[in-house]
């Protein structure tokens, strides 16, 4: 089936399998690997696009549900091939250690600040819920989120408030 | 893809075995153990993904996402306790896909928005190419994975009155991790509280505790008249002991869950006093 929609900003259409999942045809297909699969069933969020500037886990969606829309995926969130500033605090924050989660967490993190311009550390902890990490124990990937937020200025995490955590 | 109803009654007529789906959170976990990739998905049909307010009745599409209906000014102002249950459904993304539809059609004991609807007395509006009927959520539901859907049959919304004046919209669950946590026990609530702290009408639902979404009429009445306190809710634990019938399963014993839906009508003693939710 010839399905059309845009991606990362181009226009597409490419030929595939209506009920091949959207994991796959990304990874497979596009040769855009960034998008990890983790679980395979909805639990992890290391799948995580945007479709139509919400976040969705590519690996619990079919080919046929593209038709149309407009996907954002890891690749596509670099302005001129700059890195986005969220990618830049994770690195600066040490909130990258295998790397597996990051894609996912930065796709679900940039979902949370369209809808929240400068959320708490409870909100960022609720907006990553979806996301899990095995390496970094999420302190990290919160300080990032914090910093890029506005949050802080760079000078470690903001103190919290009794009972955010 | 079908956007209109209409492009879906052509579709299921000329496939007569094909699955539908909506945001597919609940059907393409199973991937790889669906025994048919003959599916038809319906996210996409305009009219299922409405919410209006006609009157003294809401209606919402069966294919409204969980974050539309948080979105929602509508039900932000007239139906807190589904809200309060949106807010600890799943995930974001969960949340970004999954519908107010698949999760009622899943029929789970552990479905989060199945208490709420079932206190607010949701009416589900069931149609096929040329047919149309209504019936109550509790009747609708028959147990895990079971609902009364015919093979033709949509679910196409969902129907509530809001003309109830009930102060108080409560819900709450109790599972293993913070999110994504599929309840151990929950329970959502509707009280009328009167000025001076007496209950005057009651709905409770509890949820994950039973095959289905488990309520009674005499735990209801057995709460009218009495005031807010630990003495009076006290009283009806031998009701709710007597209406549960939990399981034992990977994520909790039959006993550890009875023990949770009883003490979570203590979780109403904060409304005692005042009209707040
Ligand atoms: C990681 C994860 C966490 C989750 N956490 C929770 C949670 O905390 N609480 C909770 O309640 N649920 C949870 N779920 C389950 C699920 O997300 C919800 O039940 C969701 O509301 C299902 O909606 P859906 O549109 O994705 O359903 P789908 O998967 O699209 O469909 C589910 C079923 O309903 C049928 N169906 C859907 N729409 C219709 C319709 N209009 N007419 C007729 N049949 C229909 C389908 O045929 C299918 O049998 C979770 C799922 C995952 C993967
Ligand atoms: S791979 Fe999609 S959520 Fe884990
Ligand atoms: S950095 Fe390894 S899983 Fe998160």
């Amino acid at each position: 089936m010839i399905i059309s929609f845009t991606l990362n900003n181009k226009v597409i259409s490419i030929d595939v399998e209506p009920d091949k999942r959207v994991i796959d045809v990304l990874r497979e297909d596009l040769q855009l690997t960034g998008t990890k699969e983790g679980c395979g069933s909805g639990e992890c969020g290391a799948c995580t696009i945007h479709v139509n500037g919400e976040s969705r886990l590519s690996c619990l969606m079919l080919a046929a549900q593209l038709e149309g829309k407009d996907i954002t995926t890891i690749e596509g969130i670099s302005i001129e091939n700059k890195m986005h500033s969220i990618q830049e605090a994770f690195i600066q924050y040490g909130a990258v250690q295998c790397g597996f989660c990051t894609p996912g967490m930065v796709m679900a993190a940039l979902d949370l600040i369209r809808r929240n311009k400068r959320p708490s550390r409870k909100e960022i902890r609720e907006g990553l819920s979806g996301n899990l990490c095995r390496c970094t124990g999420y302190q990290k990937i919160i300080d990032a989120l914090e910093a890029a937020t506005g949050a802080t200025d760079g000078g470690g995490p903001r103190t919290m408030k009794k009972g955010e955590e | 893809m079908p956007h209109t109803i209409d492009d879906l009654w052509e579709m299921i007529y000329g496939n007569q075995q094909a699955m539908i789906y909506a945001g597919g959170t609940d059907v393409l976990a199973r991937y790889r153990s669906l025994t048919s990739r003959n599916l038809i998905c319906i996210e996409d049909i305009h009219e299922l993904k409405e919410i209006y307010q006609q009157d003294n009745l809401i209606f919402i599409g069966s294919c409204v996402t969980h974050t539309r209906l948080l979105e929602s000014k509508i039900i932000q102002k007239h139906l807190p306790v589904l809200i309060h249950a949106l807010k600890v459904l799943g995930s974001p993304q969960i949340r970004n896909m999954g519908t107010i539809g698949g999760n009622i059609c899943t029929a789970s004991p552990a479905g989060d928005t199945l208490p709420p609807l079932y206190v607010l007395g949701a009416i589900l509006e069931i149609r096929s190419i040329d047919s149309k009927r209504f019936t109550a959520l509790k009747n609708f539901i028959h147990g895990p994975g079971k609902n009364s859907l015919q093979k033709d049959e949509v679910l196409y919304g969902i129907w509530i009155n809001i003309k109830q004046d009930f102060n108080i919209h409560h819900y709450e669950k109790v599972g293993q991790r913070k999110m994504l946590a599929i309840a151990i026990a929950s329970l959502a609530a509707l009280l009328k509280l009167s000025e001076s702290g007496i209950i005057e009408d009651a709905r409770l639902a509890w949820g994950s505790v039973g095959p289905k979404t488990i309520a009674s009429e005499k735990i209801n009445k057995a709460l009218i008249g009495k005031t807010l306190t630990e003495a009076s809710l006290k009283l009806i634990v031998p009701l709710i002991r007597e209406a549960v019938s939990p399981i034992d399963d990977i994520r909790a014993s039959a006993h550890y869950r009875k023990m949770v839906s009883e003490n979570l009508i203590f979780r109403l003693l904060k409304y005692g006093g005042h009209n707040n939710d």
